[in-house]
């Protein structure tokens, strides 16, 4: 795998400016694994130039379809969201790491964690989780009433789920980390992020050092495959390798939480 | 013999340096070519030019690193890269079970430094040319030598002195006249040439109203730069008699023929990696088929053909 070519079954507005865009084509899940991504062509010419990254949100168990919810706003998601039914479209795909499923102690508490767009790629996580029966709480951050999607689907195999709204029109007033503290360090064993930096930034400082707990990000990319060095952020001191840079697109773009600096 | 011919069409010698087609991914835009084995095989290309190397390891820039533009895009990577030793150690051992021609590029802070790396990448016997980077525009002191002749020059024989492969050496185009530089050069002995670098840019972001890259400005490279670097192409074969390796903007097949028809040599392809990781060998295949198609024996029939006087 790495290019692929499937078609537009769907692609339509969830909430403001957020789509949900349904591929058909052939995505095992042994390959396709939550936490990887998907580096997308938007245009058939040369603006935008440079392909997004974006997330997995759902594979299907028959690995026929495949979810992507991508928020329109540059030129690149704006030619996305007028795609039709039947479409085909070039992706590499899929690329980096992914989120660490295996070695978590039978009946484990997962929280998952997600700001905006960050939202998408938790969700495939969380269901495979679940099906592996861990006990899960899903935390969802969003600007405004407006922004929030996949309520619904996170209910589906979370024991609670947390709506933070930064204007309070729906759910916690507040931030994430409001609801995390809500919910108390003492009630998870596990916890997955991904958003904004800010978010991301603020759970490193919340999370207690003993605890695990994992980000996903979201860095501006060239190549998406490592050559170009575009995406790479910092190690944090301790978390050193051979190199004291991390590519995203490569080594990430899921972390240890304290892994790199932000 | 027919036969023969038409596998033969596409190469090219350079400087001595026999190349089986004249195409090669650009320094910058395909690390040290792991990243790109993972989609085809690396004993395609003509050659390959690897990241920017220097003495000691570089850390680069901090990020926001890239923005795009229309039509191309800004990078401020600034020549991140292990350093020499390590390059040699794994990424060129990495390349050398591929049959294809490694172009070192090489960046340093001062004239001592950019002998020494050159001496070092030259005995080690893993590269087959130096492709001298005086022409980065995201480090302090890289433009420096690219825009002062006399500096250049000096350069130049000082390398070319040091080592027993090929030189050539890589221009900016943040320049008032590339043909001067280009002279410099083949005064101070190189043996080839390869323009053109990235050109000086700058994007604002209209929310916080400051530039989007981390470090301000930053070098503009895909279609967009085709037209400066066809045209400086044009100006430095005329008058200089050194092999060019073109590059700027190419995306297709037409670009490679408007380059080689400017006096490129050959070419290398930069940015389109990253949009298109297989342009390499696709665009590989569509000049062999090209040729084979018009008959045209050998790629070198095409170089200069934008001014040279047809001979009949
Ligand atoms: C992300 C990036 C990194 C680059 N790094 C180097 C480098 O290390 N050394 C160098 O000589 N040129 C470097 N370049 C310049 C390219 O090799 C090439 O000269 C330029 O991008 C024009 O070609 P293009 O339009 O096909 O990209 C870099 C370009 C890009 C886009
Ligand atoms: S996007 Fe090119 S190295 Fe990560």
């Amino acid at each position: 795998m790495l290019k692929i070519h499937p078609k537009v079954k769907e692609n339509t507005e969830i909430a403001d400016a957020i789509y949900k865009l349904v591929l058909e084509g052939d995505f095992p899940q042994n390959e396709f694994k939550p936490g990887k991504f998907l580096h997308v062509k938007c245009s058939d010419g040369l603006d935008p130039l440079l392909r997004r990254p974006m997330s997995i949100c759902d594979i299907s168990d028959d690995a026929k379809s495949m979810t992507v919810l991508y928020r329109s706003e540059g030129r690149g998601t704006q030619l996305m969201s007028q795609w039709q039914a039947g479409r085909e479209v070039d992706i590499l795909a899929p690329l980096g790491n992914n989120f660490d499923l295996d070695n978590l102690e039978a009946g484990s508490k997962v929280v998952l964690v997600g700001g905006g767009i960050g939202v998408p790629p938790l969700y495939y996580l969380g269901r495979k989780l679940k099906e592996k029966g861990h006990e899960i709480v899903s935390i969802l951050g969003f600007n405004s009433s407006k922004d929030v999607f996949y309520e619904q689907e996170f209910s589906s195999f979370s024991e609670k789920v947390y709506i933070t709204t930064v204007d309070g029109t729906q759910g916690m007033k507040g931030f994430v980390t409001h609801a995390l503290a809500d919910l108390g360090e003492d009630n998870w064993d596990v916890l997955y992020s991904c958003g904004p930096t800010a978010m991301l930034k603020a759970l490193q400082g919340e999370v207690s050092a003993d605890k695990t707990a994992y980000m996903s990000l979201e860095e501006r990319m060239g190549c998406g495959v490592g050559a170009c060095l575009a995406c790479v952020c910092k190690y944090s001191e301790g978390f050193e390798r051979d190199k004291n840079y991390s590519r995203v697109c490569t080594e990430g773009p899921v972390y240890d939480i304290r892994e790199v600096q932000l | 013999m027919l036969k023969s011919l038409s596998v033969s069409r596409s190469e090219t010698t350079i400087a001595g340096i026999t190349m089986k087609n004249p195409i090669m991914p650009a320094s910058g835009c395909f690390g040290f070519g792991k990243e790109y084995a993972r989609f085809y095989d690396l004993s395609l290309l003509g050659g390959i030019a690897i990241k920017a190397t220097s003495l000691e390891p570089r850390e680069g820039n901090w990020t926001p690193r890239v923005a795009e533009t229309h039509a191309g895009m800004l990078n401020s990577i600034g020549l991140q890269n292990p350093g020499v030793e390590k390059v040699i150690e794994d990424e060129l051992e990495f390349l050398s079970k591929y049959d294809t021609k490694i172009f070192a590029n090489v960046a340093g802070h001062t004239l001592e430094d950019y002998v020494t790396t050159c001496k070092i990448l030259s005995e080690s016997g893993k590269v087959n040319a130096i492709e001298l980077n005086v022409s980065c525009p995201n480090v302090k002191d890289g433009i420096l030598f690219g825009s002062d002749e006399d500096s250049l020059e000096k350069l130049t024989s000082a390398v070319k002195n040091a080592i027993s492969i090929p030189l050539f050496i890589k221009l900016s185009p943040n320049v008032t006249n590339i043909v001067n530089m280009a002279k410099a050069c083949e005064r101070g002995g190189a043996d080839g040439l390869a323009l053109i670098n990235t050109l000086l840019g700058m994007r604002i972001d209209l929310k916080t109203k400051k530039p989007v890259l981390a470090r301000g400005s930053g070098g503009l490279s895909g279609p967009a730069i085709k037209p400066v670097a066809i045209r400086m192409v044009y100006e430095v074969s005329k008058v200089v008699n050194l092999p060019i390796v073109g590059m700027g903007g190419i995306q297709s097949l037409d670009d490679i023929l408007e380059f080689l028809y400017a006096g490129a040599s050959a070419v290398a392809i930069g940015t389109a990696n990253f949009v298109e990781p297989t342009v390499a060998p696709d665009l590989i295949a569509q000049l062999d088929k090209y040729l084979e198609d018009n008959n045209i024996n050998s790629v070198t029939e095409l170089v200069g053909l934008a001014w040279k006087e047809k001979v009949s």
